[in-house]
């Protein structure tokens, strides 16, 4: 990873807990409070697709434009991307897909 | 399998968890790793495991530090990330919501993706009693949750001799789209992660990364009303 500037140690701390202290409060929330009251079905139907909301928008500018060259699309990431997402789908197994997508990479990279 | 004490459904959890620790330990180091790249030192990159403990999270608030996002922007994305989370607590709840609060708080702490799956699968199959449901889950827990700790530590430790010429820019993306990948199992799935895409794209020119946040919105959205149409369609087919 190659950020611009050193991560302040401030806000890193105030990352740290906030997300802990958040992270804990969305765990406690039913299980501590709620008790075994039913949800209401839109909530859940929402929560569902969280994950798969979040996570792509955030990867997506980082494999079109990584900041490794300056924000350039790259062929061997764009290939190992392709790779990683590719076999993920067909084969659900989260570690094959790791190898294969950073084999690809330093494959590409070694290429070109 | 019926398990009739508590230290015998302990040691079936212990064993139910022991194949998740070849998915935990090499995400761990690389969380490890990955922080290390970051500027963060080891008891940094530990803190972040042990208090937040929550892998997919960890790394989405590493990268948008390393952006210099607001710290407002770093929490809610990172906290969007942990949102399942609630639902993993609302899923247990019949099961363990009996035992006093000071264990369903230690039981919310580790309720991780592994720890939660084995139980709700566990609990939904077999009829336990809450002093068996319980020794279950702490067996679950025992094999993958210090393993979480101890390989960050690992991870921190090799990160500072891999050599600079190693492209670990790109650890971050391709790790997420192998977990990504096999939550593509609904079309309302697959459109949820395809309006993420699309307008987190549309949308980079916002200052904050404010753009994220309303991907994240839109496509939770459009996955929740694509659900909702396929079983009207379903319905209708009926």
């Amino acid at each position: 990873m190659t950020g611009d500037a050193a991560i302040e140690t401030g806000e890193l701390w105030l990352v740290i807990l906030g997300l802990g202290l958040g992270s804990f409060g969305l765990r406690f929330v039913f299980l501590g409070l709620v008790g075994d009251r039913a949800l209401p079905a839109w909530l859940l139907r929402h929560l569902r697709y969280t994950a798969v909301a979040v996570l792509p928008g955030l990867v997506a500018p980082m494999v079109l434009w990584p900041s490794a060259t300056g924000g350039t699309p790259e062929p061997a990431r764009l290939a190992a991307a392709g790779v990683t997402l590719g076999l993920g789908v067909a084969t659900k197994n989260v570690l094959l897909s790791i190898g294969a997508g950073a084999a690809t990479l330093g494959l590409g990279l070694w290429l070109v | 399998m019926a398990t009739s004490s508590p230290r015998g459904a302990f040691m079936q959890g212990v064993r139910d968890a022991l194949p998740f620790t070849l998915v935990v330990s090499p995400f761990a180091l690389l969380f490890g790793v990955v922080a290390t790249e970051a500027g963060l030192n080891v008891l940094e990159a530990l803190s972040f495991s042990v208090v937040v403990i929550a892998g997919a999270s960890q790394f989405a608030a590493l990268q948008l530090l390393t952006e210099n996002a607001p710290t407002a922007i770093v929490l809610a994305s990172a906290l969007a990330v942990n949102l399942r989370m609630a639902m993993y607590s609302a899923s247990l709840t019949p099961h363990l919501g009996q035992a006093p609060l000071w264990q369903r708080a230690l039981v919310a702490y580790f309720l991780v993706d592994q720890t939660y799956a084995l139980g709700a699968v566990k609990y939904e199959r077999d009829r336990m009693s809450l002093s068996d449901k319980l020794a279950y889950f702490w067996g679950t827990v025992a094999p993958i949750c210090p393993l979480w700790y101890i390989m960050t530590v690992v991870g921190a430790l090799v990160g500072t001799a891999i050599p600079a010429g190693v492209p670990l820019d790109f650890a971050v993306p391709i790790t997420f789209l192998a977990l990504i990948a096999p939550m593509l199992r609904t079309l309302a799935h697959v459109v949820a992660a395809g309006v993420s895409v699309a307008l987190a794209l549309g949308l980079a020119f916002l200052p904050y990364n404010l753009g994220l946040i309303l991907a994240a919105l839109a496509a939770m959205t459009a996955g929740a009303q694509t659900e909702v149409w396929v079983e009207r369609r379903k319905a209708r087919a009926q």
